[in-house]
Order: structure tokens, then C-alpha cells, then sequence
């Protein structure tokens, strides 16, 4: 089945099994494989991304459910040479990565939080972290990381 | 993580999925947000022959005044609901509660209509819908039909939507005064071990409860115990009632029985019985 | 202005946060073709037979494996001095022991096609009984491997007297608690639980002239070399191991697993490169478990609260093939008496095998066992002689001026400071006002009762034997680059190992590049577990950039004709010049481009006098609801002292994430079986891996007592978070319900099992 989006501002055409998952889309037959799968139950959220400026689980829609739709990765979260986005800085500032398996799903769900709650108490950054794990952190350093973010100048974005 | 290979078939319009339905026979399903399903079909626990996908019948989104009545069109997702001023207004409980199920990104994808459709007693909103005294909307190739909350959920995962109908908007009560969903779970991202909303339509408080039997459940005793004059406290003694429950990994059925009757009393207090 | 010490940012993070890591499964390999295994669907069969034949003749596939199709020894028991009875075939041969144990191997050109034809594999079983419990195991009614004529893998510590320990080690007093006023006994479970790294298993394989490159998601690729040379029967030099960004591993990933180990089987067999990456599901059921000790404990002393003697009796669950899990029991003796003065103790071990999933080494591997075990101890005996927690344990700590100290288990701890680490988590917790706080709501009888959860830890790190290399070479355009054996998979080395050689040469840690991971770059390796790295392989890089500074030295003596006495190195500059004269001098690039070919360049390896012992103490703080039975935690305060800091973020970063993990064991997860062996958290919405929701924010308290074994005096910082937090989420769980009549609630301490513990308190028994 045809299918035709736009990721990363780019737009992409594929002809895809209608089984094909996002992710995988994403990673296979795109090859942006910044964004990562941990689980198969939809709880890990490593494959978050932003679809339609929203944050979404890329392991839970289907490639012919996006056709049509606007998708951000990690990848295309800051321009290639510039600057990083203010939330990829924090995270770094505040040491809110280890392994790096969880991020790039973090980062876009910290993102997406912050579209709809832009000066989220610590507790809200908490719950609204529920659906993305991670093994390294601790939470601690990414919870800070998004509470700076937050406050950062500027505003988040 | 793979599902089995499947049909899809993406409908423009509510007939053309009913007729979709009609053609692809009993092993179709109706694909919405896809958030109860496709799990399943990761796992390969659900193995659909077709997908119609109604994901796109913008049409079945909405949130409107119906008199006595708020609608909510089938594929209204979560998020919308969270975020809906009519919701604030006339049902907040419907907000607060779609603000529970799954986690953001869940709540982005996911539809009342979906949630509802799937028929799964440990789901947050049939709860509310049972407790709101729901009407259901559904629509097949004979037409249209409306059935109560109180008839549509049959069984674990069985639903009065026939392989062929499209569910396709809840109408709810508004609520009066206070009103209370007490969600008991380990993780916040977990389905709960245990729910208990409480509401108001009509003076008398509505109990229903989550994850207490193979459907969502009005707690009955505890209804009729207050309409008799009970106190919160001595309603809730009877909150399992005619319950159910299974024994499972999040807890036994005995502790499942407990934690209805303290959650019963909680959600009555809280809600100002 | 030294760098050591100081906050410095991760040089790794700007491409995990720009572009993602490069995880095994991110490599583009070309023409590879995909793995898929079929799994036992039963705890413990005979394997009637394998009808591969739909399978074969499904769309896109290549090739289906059964035992009867390899030609490789099977794998030899994991648990060194373990019942060498106990091998493991590559797939199931004849026999299948656990729910998720691989029985065929289907290879077909894509992921889908050779998932949908692992589902076309018949496998006739003809059903066993199946032994879960290792309780019941033991008893050999129902055995796992016939022909070793029982489930017993090995003992402690009879197993190892006269080989890893002395010969009278077996030999021990049972009269031990004659001396004792009080005697407390309980029987302790040390649940099992699932390391759960974000990265699952993955793997590839690709053969070229008689030589394999394979790609691992690993915690040691030159020990993967090794098993890999060993197991198809080549020589190690033939076998390049390639660990890319490795997603975690928390010790599952330290050995190779045979799912991995075959692709190069496959690749070899059928000329095609191989790739497989597993799903979580059958991770949970196939990545190493952790704990899993079924512990009896029994300590003894004086009503006024000095310990005279301690015993624990432990059952360790193996899993169905034994691996180093089965041998942790040896640590778990090592750490016996934590950071207590014990005169007497006993120590006794049996690791057996059951029809699970085997057992690994997890996080902490064998000490948070020893010390859960003994800081409950503590708290039952204080509860029953009615004393506070605290003032027991600082009644029996070891002062500070006995080290090095020499426990009855023969463990030698280099130095500490426990009454220290007490008394400052004491003081940031405030432990006076909590008790307070704790009285006024027993007193008003509030349905969230408050609970006050302390612990004191010592633990060993870099516990086994080993040396690590390191190497550090300046290039001609005056920019390094550093080899190291350690395999870091999100521990920081790139930068950690930056800032010890940017001290030393005075180059900016930009300019400086790490290289870990593969094993035809960096010559040996051990890798990186047990806390080991920085106490090894990064004194063995600290020595190498020395060295290189004194060979330096040495050739810029030459060039400025000077003695290299009077030779010295401007940091600030980079630059080598005589003392007195800095107009004149040679950069480190000139003096590369001096040294010839190479650049200049110096390797070590190090291999450390002893292993250290970071020690700590946390206090937690739990409401408890005593209607549901939820806990939450509001507060964790950790003291934590692993010697010298090199990097205070890294180090952080480490105990907060070791917190996470200890917390969890503490309150929510567990791996359970039912009783024919089927896995029932065998995904992450059955598996209550921990999420940011639950936990608070930590509070770390700064402590540094050096260590003398190393020149940075550092200790390792990976696993004492876990140790320490868990027995103090325990008992503050158990605090909160202290006035209720309850002493124990076992872990994880589910809100059902904290409303039981209630419910049988207050019908007069004693949970």
C-alpha cells in the first residue's frame, strides 16, 4: 500500500505491507534509526515521536495511519548544523542520559509535555514522564532536565 | 512485535466503513486509535483478517450540548476530552478520567469510541460511561440504534456492537455537584487494579467500578444502601456486591473486594455524599 | 586548576541527543539476511519431535535449525566449580527446561517472514513435570539433567574450600548462638527480578576470508572473542567482537548468550551475513535473571543490643542452565556481615537448578543479597529487643580505626567510615524530627502512617581477579587517542577517561578520543561489571598518559638539548620546555610528529593489589496507606562513598540510577512463575518496571574516604545505590507498620502483601 509523508520536513513515499509499523517504517525503509523500540506493549515509549506535533508511540500506529501526516524524530528535532533544541541542552546540561537507549523517546515526550503544560510542577513532569522507562537514569537527572528546560530563557518550545 | 498480515481498508465515510465491515466478514475489525488493538496484535494475541480503519471520519469527533445530554462523537481521543471546555462544564468527571487512561501518548492516539468498543472491565472511561447512564449510538447496514450502558457490555471483551456496526457516539448525563474516580493502580501508566467513579446526574449518586468482574459494573447495593440512607462508610461495606473480580498478578480477588469497598467510601466522601 | 573532581559534561552525549546511538540493530549490514527463533512454549518436556517442514517451504525463508542440524559441544555449566553435568545445547536437544528456551532457529530473508515462519514450527511435546520452586528442587524428585543425578549445581562454601577459598573454610560451628540473650530467625526472600536493559538482546554475524566480524550488545566483546573462538572452533585472532553502543546491560550482558553465538553458526553455514534482535517478551524470558536467594537468617546478641552472632543459610535459584547466577552465593559469603563487628557467623549456600529462566549476575550480583539479609536482621533484632534502628547499628558498626579489617569470612576491607556515613545521613535526613513526625501520626490514627527506613552498606567492587588494558597515543596533529578494555554502555569512560589523560598531558578533553568496543582496535580487555572500570581501566589509562608524559619529556629533553630533569610540562599549553626558559619549548604535536610512526604512544596493564569496598547509609521515608496498602516513597537520602570522585555528574548519575533500581526490587518488581513454570510478567505491562511516577527526587549526600589500592584512591560507584536502597525501603515499609504489630512484609512489597501483613497482625498473628 502507498504511503506518503512528511518526516523531518522531508517528505517520503514508500509502498509499504499494511502491517508495517511506524517505527519500523521509520527506521527501515526511512533509516533514521534514532528512534529505538524497547518493548512490545506499548509501555516503554523509546519510540516516541512526534506525530502532528503531538508525541506518539511509533510502535502503536500503523505506516498507512500516518499516511498524510507531519512526522518529528529525534533526528529532526534541531537543524542538522545548528543549535541544539533547548530540551536536547538540558538533558545534556543535566546529565539526563546514560546509555542513550531511552533518550531520543524522552526527549520527544519532554518536548510534547511542555507543548501542552509549559510550567509543569515537578510532580506534573513526573506523571507526565509515565509512559517512557528508563533503566540508567534514575529519573532524577531527567526530571531536573525538563523542569530546566522549562524555565530555561526563552520559554520552552 | 510483527503482527500477522492483514487486509486494510480505509473508510471515507461512516457507510462506507459499515459496508467495509459488511464485506470483509466476521474476522474484521474496526481500526480507531489502534491502542487496544494493536498491542494485541503484536503479540499476536488478535490475528484480524481485514482492518477498516475509521481513523480518519473526522466527522465522529466532537463534544456537543445535547440538552439534557452531552454527545461525544466515537472518535473523540483522549486528549480532546482532557481539554474540552463543554466537558469542563457539563461532565468534568469524562475530563479527569480520559486524563487517567494510558499515558500522553496514549491519550493522543486512543478514542472514547475505541476504549468503549473494546469492552475491557480494567478500561477507565466504560466506567464513567455506566455511571453517566450512557447511550450508546451504534450503526449497521439496518441503520441506526441506541442502547443503554447497562446492556452493552456483555461480557470480557464482548460489547452489544455486532461484527458489522460501527459505534458511533456516546451520549452521557451531565453531572451535578460532585463527583469523584478514585484509580488504583501500581504504575501510573497500569490499567487499574481497581476503579470506583462516582457521579451525580440526577440528586442520586451513581457508582460504578473498574476492573470488578468480566464488564464494568454499577455498584447497586451501594446505590440503593444510600438511597435507604446509608452513610458513605456503611454504603461502601456492600461496594463488592455482585462482584466478580479475578485473581491476577496485580492482586487477588479477595483484595480486589477490599479495595472497591475502601475506594467506594473514598470516591463517596470525595464526591460530597 | 586540576579537572579531576570537577562536573564536567559528557563528551557522548551531543549524537545520542542529536541522531540517537548506534545500537547493534542501527547497523546497516548489507545483504544480511534475519534470525528468528522458535521457543519452547513449555516449562520442562520431552521434544516428541520438531516438524519444521511449513516452516521451510513459508515465503522468503532460507534455512530452519533444530539441534539435530549443529555440530558444536554444548555449553558447558556457567557456574564455575558447578555440576559439570549441567550443559547447555544450543537449541533444545531432546528436552526443553524453560518457557522461552530456543528449540529452532528460522532464517529468512526478512524480519516478518521469518517471524510469521517461527510460528509454523511444530514442536511435539510431551509435557514433564515442571520444578519451579527451588525449595522443592532440592528435594530431587522431579531432576533437570538425569545424568547429574540431581538439581544441585554447587555448595558454598565446600564447593570452593581449598580452591577459590581456605580448605577449613567448610569447616564451621554450628554452636554459635549459645552466647545470645535474644536469637531472631526469619525466612527472607530475595525475589527475582529482570535486569531489564532499554536495548534488548541483539546481535549480527558476517564472515569474510575465514574471518568473523560479529556485533554484540555486550559488557565484555574480547570475552564474546573468546567464547565465540572457543565455541566454533577457531582461533581467536580469526574473530573481531564489534560492541557499538551497547543500551544497557546491568550484568545480563556481561557473557554471550547462545541465541547470539549461533548467528555465526548460520552465517558460516549458509554464506550470508545474519542479524537478529529479540522482542521484550522474549527477553524477559531469555536475558539473564537476577537474585532469586530464598534466604534463612537467624542473628543473635545481648538485650542491650550488641551482636554476638549472625547465620544465613541461603537457596540459590539457578534457573534451567546453570550460569553465573548459581555462583553469586560466593559474594553473598564475601559481603556476609556488611559493615558489623560479628564475632560469630555461619555461612551456607546451595544454588540449584529449576525450570526457569537462568540466573545472572544483576546489578550488586550476590552483595545486595548479603546486605538485604543482614539489614533486616538488624531491624528485627532491634524491633525485638526494642531499640532504635539506628542506635543498634552504631552500636556494632566497625570503627573507623580497624582497617584494614578482616571479617570471619576471611573478606579484608581496604578502609572506611560507617559511623560517619551513619551519622551524616542521620543529620541530612533529620532523623529526630522524622521519628516526631512518625509518633503524632500513630498517635492521630491516620490512615497513611509514616515510615522511617535505614540502612548501612559495604560492598566489593572489582571482586574478581583481572587486569584491564589502557593506552594512550598522541598523534602527529597533537590530538589523542585512548584505548581502553572496559566496554562502558552508558557509564561515561569517553569522558571520564578524557579528563585523566587531560590532566596528565595537559590536551583538552575535546581533543581527546576514546576508543572501547572492538576488539581488533583495542588488543585485551575484561570489560566492564562489577564495578570495576574506573579502579582498573582507568588507573591503566592514567598510567599509560604518565608514561606518555615521560617519554615525552625524554624526547623533548633530546630536541632542546636539555636534561629531562629540568624538562617540564606546561598544562596550560601543552607544551614541554627547561624549566625557567618558556619561550622556547615543543608542542605535543611536534614532538608526535618527532617520535615517528605512531606518534608517541605508551600501554598498561593494570591489575590492582585488592578490590575496594564502598560503603554508605540511606535513610527512606514511605507513607504507607494502611486501608490499600500503596506505598509511596516521599523521601530517599543517601550518603554513599566510593572513595575519590573523578567526575561528580557521572557519579551522581550512578547512584541515582542504582537507587531506581533498588527501590524497585524494593516495592515492585518481580519475576513470578505459576506453578508449571509459565512466565506471568513475561512483558513490560505485566512486569512492574519502575517509572518516574513512583519515585521522588534523591537526595545524595557527598562522602569521600580514598581508597589506598589505587593512585586516584576511586572505589567503584556502579552498584552501591542498589545495595543500599533496597533493605531501606524494606524496613521503612515494615517502620511504617512497626506499631501495628508487624515485622516483616516481604518484598517486592506489593499493596496486597502490605494489607496482608496488616490484616494478619491484627488477627494476633505474627506476620
Amino acid at each position: 500500500m502507498k504511503v506518503s509523508m512528511t518526516i523531518n520536513g522531508r517528505s517520503v513515499d514508500a509502498d509499504v505491507e499494511p502491517r508495517t509499523l511506524l517505527v519500523h517504517f521509520i527506521r527501515n525503509d526511512v533509516g533514521l534509526t534514532g528512534t529505538n523500540v524497547g518493548c512490545d506493549t506499548t509501555n516503554c515509549g523509546a519510540c516516541t515521536i512526534l506525530m502532528d506535533g503531538e508525541s506518539v508511540k511509533s510502535c502503536t500506529v500503523l505506516a498507512v495511519q500516518a499516511d498524510g501526516a507531519s512526522i518529528t524524530t529525534i533526528e529532526g528535532l534541531a537543524e542538522p548544523d545548528g543549535p541544539m533544541h533547548p530540551m536536547q541542552e538540558a538533558f545534556r546540561e543535566n546529565h539526563a542520559l546514560q546509555c542513550g537507549y531511552c533518550t531520543p523517546g524522552m526527549v520527544m515526550a519532554a518536548v510534547s509535555l511542555l507543548q501542552e503544560n509549559p510550567s509543569p510542577t515537578e510532580a506534573e513532569v513526573r506523571e507526565g514522564l509515565e509512559g517512557n522507562l528508563c533503566r540508567c537514569t534514575g529519573y532524577h537527572n531527567i526530571v531536573k532536565a525538563v523542569l530546566a528546560a522549562a524555565s530555561a530563557p526563552g520559554g520552552p518550545k | 512485535m510483527i503482527p500477522a498480515a492483514f487486509e486494510y481498508a480505509r473508510a471515507g465515510s461512516v457507510d462506507e466503513a459499515i459496508s467495509l465491515l459488511s464485506e470483509h466478514g466476521e474476522d474484521a475489525k474496526v481500526l480507531a486509535g489502534g491502542h487496544s488493538l494493536l498491542p494485541l496484535m503484536k503479540l499476536r494475541l488478535a490475528t484480524p483478517s481485514a482492518l477498516i480503519d475509521v481513523g480518519r471520519l473526522q466527522e465522529l469527533s466532537y463534544v456537543r450540548d445535547a440538552g439534557d445530554r452531552i454527545a461525544i462523537g466515537a472518535l473523540t481521543r483522549h486528549r480532546d476530552l482532557q481539554v474540552s471546555d463543554e466537558l469542563a462544564r457539563s461532565a468534568p468527571i469524562v475530563s479527569h478520567v480520559a486524563g487517567l487512561v494510558g499515558d500522553p501518548q496514549v491519550r493522543h492516539r486512543g478514542t472514547i469510541g475505541g476504549s468503549v468498543a473494546h469492552g475491557d472491565p480494567a478500561s477507565d472511561l466504560p466506567a464513567v460511561v455506566l455511571a453517566l447512564d450512557g447511550e450508546l449510538v451504534i450503526r449497521g447496514p439496518a441503520g441506526e440504534r441506541v442502547v443503554p450502558a447497562s446492556e452493552f457490555f456483555h461480557g470480557f471483551l464482548e460489547t452489544a456492537i455486532g461484527p458489522d456496526e460501527l459505534l458511533v457516539e456516546i451520549r452521557l448525563r451531565k453531572t451535578q455537584g460532585g463527583w469523584s474516580y478514585q484509580k488504583f493502580n501500581r504504575r501510573a501508566q497500569d490499567w487499574a487494579t481497581v476503579g470506583v467513579a462516582v457521579a451525580r446526574t440526577d440528586g442520586t449518586p451513581a457508582v460504578a467500578l473498574v476492573n470488578m468482574g468480566a464488564t464494568p459494573l454499577r455498584a447497586a447495593a451501594v446505590e440503593s444502601a444510600l438511597a435507604a440512607g446509608a452513610s458513605p462508610a456503611e454504603a461502601a461495606e456492600s461496594a463488592a456486591e455482585g462482584a466478580d473480580p479475578s485473581s491476577d498478578i496485580q492482586a487477588s480477588a479477595e483484595f480486589r473486594r477490599h479495595l472497591a469497598r475502601v475506594l467506594v467510601r473514598r470516591g463517596l466522601e470525595e464526591a460530597g455524599v | 586548576m586540576s579537572i579531576l573532581g570537577n562536573r564536567v559534561l559528557r563528551k557522548e552525549d551531543p549524537k545520542f541527543l542529536t541522531v540517537g546511538g548506534s545500537y547493534v540493530d542501527d547497523l546497516p549490514l548489507e545483504g544480511a539476511v534475519h534470525v528468528v527463533y522458535a521457543r519452547s512454549t513449555m516449562a520442562h518436556a520431552r521434544i516428541g519431535g520438531v516438524d519444521k517442514s511449513e516452516a521451510e517451504a513459508a515465503p522468503g525463508v532460507l534455512a530452519v535449525y533444530t539441534a539435530a542440524d549443529i555440530d558444536l559441544a554444548p555449553i558447558p555449566n556457567g557456574a564455575p566449580f558447578g555440576n559439570p553435568a549441567m550443559t547447555r545445547p544450543w537449541l533444545a536437544d531432546g528436552v526443553v527446561r524453560y518457557v522461552g528456551e530456543p528449540v529452532a532457529a528460522v532464517v529468512a530473508q526478512t524480519r516478518a517472514q521469518a517471524v510469521d515462519a517461527a510460528e509454523m514450527v511444530i514442536v511435539d511435546y510431551d509435557p514433564l513435570p515442571a520444578v519451579v520452586d527451588p525449595e522443592a528442587a532440592l528435594r530431587d524428585e522431579t531432576l533437570l539433567f538425569p545424568e547429574a543425578g540431581t538439581n544441585l549445581v554447587m555448595t558454598f562454601p565446600d564447593a570452593l574450600a581449598g580452591i577459590m577459598l581456605p580448605a577449613e573454610a567448610a569447616d564451621q560451628d554450628e554452636g554459635i548462638f549459645d552466647d545470645c540473650e535474644v536469637v531472631v530467625a526469619r525466612r527472607i526472600v530475595n525475589q527475582r527480578v529482570a535486569p531489564c536493559p532499554l536495548e534488548v538482546r541483539a546481535g549480527a554475524a558476517s564472515w569474510t576470508e575465514g574471518r568473523l566480524t560479529q556485533w554484540a550488545t555486550t559488557q565484555a566483546p574480547h570475552g564474546v572473542r573468546d567464547t565465540l573462538a572457543q565455541s566454533l572452533g577457531v582461533d581467536p585472532t580469526a574473530v573481531r567482537v564489534v560492541s557499538p553502543d551497547v543500551g544497557g546491560g546491568f550484568g545480563a550482558k556481561i557473557g554471550a548468550y547462545p541465541e547470539e553465538l549461533f548467528l555465526a553458526w548460520i552465517s558460516r553455514a549458509l554464506g550470508r551475513p545474519t542479524r537478529w534482535v529479540e522482542t521484550r517478551s522474549e527477553s524477559m524470558t531469555n536475558l539473564g535473571h537476577g537474585r532469586a536467594q530464598v534466604q534463612d537468617v537467624r542473628i543473635g546478641g545481648t538485650r542491650d543490643g550488641r551482636i554476638l552472632a549472625y547465620r544465613l543459610d541461603v537457596i540459590q535459584d539457578s534457573g534451567a542452565y546453570p550460569a553465573i547466577g548459581a555462583f553469586l552465593p560466593m559474594f553473598t559469603r564475601t559481603m556476609l556481615t556488611g559493615v558489623y563487628d560479628v564475632p560469630k557467623v555461619y555461612f551456607k549456600a546451595r544454588s540449584v537448578a529449576t525450570n526457569t529462566t537462568p540466573t545472572v549476575a544483576y546489578r550488586g550480583a550476590g552483595r545486595p543479597e548479603a546486605t538485604a539479609a543482614i539489614e533486616r536482621a538488624i531491624d528485627l533484632f532491634a524491633a525485638e529487643i526494642g531499640m532504635d534502628p539506628a542506635d543498634v547499628r552504631r552500636r556494632n558498626l566497625v570503627g573507623k580505626d580497624r582497617f584494614p579489617f578482616t571479617t570471619p569470612t576471611g573478606t579484608v576491607y581496604d578502609v572506611g567510615d560507617y559511623e560517619r556515613a551513619l551519622d551524616l545521613v542521620l543529620e541530612a535526613a533529620d532523623y529526630k524530627s522524622l521519628r516526631k513526625e512518625q509518633a503524632r501520626r500513630r498517635q492521630s490514627g491516620d490512615a497513611s502512617q509514616l515510615g522511617i527506613g535505614l540502612s548501612v552498606y559495604v560492598e566489593i567492587t572489582n571482586g574478581l581477579p583481572g587486569s584491564e588494558f589502557g593506552s594512550v597515543q598522541v598523534r602527529p596533529d597533537g590530538k589523542v587517542t585512548v584505548r581502553t578494555g572496559t566496554s562502558p554502555h552508558g557509564q561515561g569512560h569517553v569522558t571520564s577517561w578524557a579528563m585523566l589523560v587531560s590532566e596528565q598531558l595537559g590536551v583538552a578533553v575535546d581533543d581527546i578520543e576514546v576508543v572501547h568496543g572492538d576488539t581488533d582496535v583495542v588488543p585485551r580487555g575484561v570489560g566492564t561489571y562489577g564495578s570495576r572500570s574506573l579502579q582498573t581501566g582507568g588507573v591503566a589509562v592514567n598510567q599509560a598518559a604518565g608514561q606518555v608524559v615521560e617519554k615525552a619529556r625524554q624526547l623533548a629533553a633530546d630536541l632542546l638539548e636539555a636534561s629531562p630533569d629540568d624538562v617540564v610540562l606546561d598544562k596550560a599549553g601543552g607544551r614541554f620546555h627547561v624549566a625557567g626558559t618558556p619561550a622556547v619549548g615543543r608542542t605535543w604535536s611536534e614532538l608526535a610528529q618527532a617520535a615517528g610512526e605512531g606518534g608517541l604512544s605508551a600501554e598498561t596493564d593494570f591489575t590492582a593489589p585488592g578490590p575496594t569496598f564502598p560503603f554508605g547509609a540511606h535513610v527512606v521515608v514511605a507513607e504507607v496507606d494502611t486501608e490499600t496498602g500503596r506505598v509511596r516513597i516521599s523521601r530517599v537520602v543517601a550518603v554513599d562513598d566510593a572513595g575519590r570522585i573523578l567526575n561528580p555528574l557521572l557519579a551522581e548519575g550512578q547512584i541515582h540510577g542504582g537507587i531506581a533500581q533498588g527501590v524497585a526490587q524494593a516495592l515492585m518488581e518481580e519475576v513470578v512463575y505459576d506453578e508449571d513454570g509459565n512466565p506471568v510478567t513475561s512483558n513490560l505491562a505485566d512486569y512492574e518496571f519502575v517509572s518516574a511516577a513512583e519515585l521522588p527526587a534523591f537526595e545524595t549526600i557527598h562522602m569521600e574516604t580514598p581508597t589506598p589500592l589505587n593512585e586516584l584512591g576511586a572505589k567503584g560507584i556502579g552498584e552501591s545505590g542498589t545495595i543500599g536502597s533496597t533493605p531501606a525501603v524494606q524496613n521503612a515499609v515494615v517502620d511504617a507498620l512497626a506499631h501495628l504489630g508487624v515485622r516483616h512484609v516481604p518484598m517486592p512489597a506489593t499493596p496486597e502483601r502490605v494489607w496482608r501483613a496488616i490484616a494478619e497482625s491484627r488477627a494476633g498473628g505474627n506476620s
